[in-house]
């Protein structure tokens, strides 16, 4: 469960970032291929925040799909699931996209 | 780590080296964020990193800040650091996991007891709980530090980098960094090693690889452990070759037994290979 690891990271890097602000809104951007479940960090966030600035804000989470090309044959794809299996066959594969884990804004009050 | 939400402020991290221990307790500035009052181990949301952004005035209405900031940018941060710190030193770090009971520890208490007065090791031992491991791997000889995560499912690299502080390596030598047996979370956190090591073992699944992408996806060696049971278990390593293909075409791929040696010898070699000489 490393999503409370994670969820603590986000209060972490906010709190250091805008110190005393209250925050009432958080985005972040949880890409399909980073290894980290939106609905793991959805549960943890309101435990996580409380007592900080962060306390009771909005939690906003953009899932962006992942996008790879592919070595060996050159195509881009999207991958099925967390396999990067390109269509050819081949594993041989640069992930261009979707394995961002990001604060992308906050809102301040 | 805190038992509540489990963050790393509390980890505790003990030396176990030449007959005598240190007990240090620390905390590595993810400390305190507000539920203190549950088990007083923090101290309110305080930090200390440069770089704050000030809101000036009295707040007005609600407005948008873009921080477009990595959420582990500070665990990165701190592992790149640990990264140029071993790099000056000529220390080689390598990460391993596995799921547990794979054979980890075994198969350090076997490289330390093997490769004594060849190549310097030290180890880091990550586990939620107990000094065990530490003790198996300092009666095997080399010097040892014991990271307890406490809630915690995996080392993180503050935790390593006070694990690396403590255990001031020499120049030439080697640093295994056993991590949590766990297959999921530590494929996340960058400790600052040089290579990831996985260890599967042929007493699980073959299929371990295509189950746990992520975790096989960054391997630069797997040994296959546990090789000297293959006539007892049914177990598929040219199943498992292929699986492991599908996730990591490039990684390294070597069969082993932690138990009867057979096989260490590549793994030996892999480490050979890898460590810087001595400076001068």
């Amino acid at each position: 469960m490393h999503e409370l690891a994670i969820t603590e990271g986000v209060v972490d890097a906010v709190t250091g970032r805008l110190p005393g602000a209250r925050i009432t809104c958080v985005r972040l951007e949880i890409g399909a291929l980073s290894g980290v479940v939106p609905d793991s960090v959805r549960f943890c966030f309101d435990l996580v925040t409380e007592g900080t600035d962060l306390q009771g804000a909005r939690l906003e989470i953009s899932e962006p799909p992942g996008r790879c090309k592919c070595r060996v044959c050159g195509d881009e794809f999207a991958p099925d699931g967390p396999i990067l299996l390109c269509p050819c066959g081949s594993a041989d594969v640069a992930v261009l996209a979707g394995h961002d884990l990001k604060i992308t804004s906050v809102m301040v009050a | 780590m805190c038992g509540t939400c489990g963050c790393s402020g509390g980890a505790v991290v003990q030396l176990l080296a030449a007959g005598h221990e240190h007990r240090r307790s620390h905390q590595h500035g993810t400390k305190g964020h507000g539920h203190d009052q549950d088990h007083g181990d923090g101290d309110g949301p305080g930090h200390d990193d440069a770089g704050h952004l000030h809101i000036q005035g009295p707040a007005a209405d609600e407005r948008t800040v873009i921080l477009q900031q990595k959420v582990l940018a500070k665990n990165d941060e701190i592992a790149q650091r640990s990264r140029e710190w071993l790099r000056n030193r000529g220390v080689l770090a390598v990460n391993l996991m596995s799921s547990p009971g794979a054979g980890k520890t075994l198969l350090l208490e076997r490289t330390a007891r093997e490769l004594a007065g060849k190549l310097r090791l030290s180890v880091i031992e990550g586990d939620q709980e107990t000094t065990l491991d530490a003790r198996r791997i300092q009666a095997a000889g080399a010097a040892v530090v014991q990271i307890n995560t406490g809630a915690g499912c995996h080392l993180d690299a503050a935790m390593v980098a006070e694990g690396l502080r403590v255990l001031d390596p020499p120049g030439g030598s080697i640093v295994m960094i056993e991590n949590v047996g766990n297959l999921v979370c530590p494929a996340l956190f960058d400790l600052g090693e040089e290579a990831k090591v996985v260890i599967s073992s042929v007493t699980e699944g073959a299929d371990k690889p295509v189950k746990y992408p992520n975790m096989f996806r960054q391997a630069d060696i797997v040994l296959l452990n546990k090789i000297d049971l293959l006539p007892y278990v049914d177990f598929d390593t040219k199943s498992h070759a292929a699986d492991l293909r599908k996730v990591s075409p490039r990684a390294m791929m070597l069969q082993l037994s932690a138990t009867t040696g057979q096989g260490v010898q590549g793994w030996y070699d892999w480490l050979r290979r890898r460590t810087p000489a001595p400076h001068e």
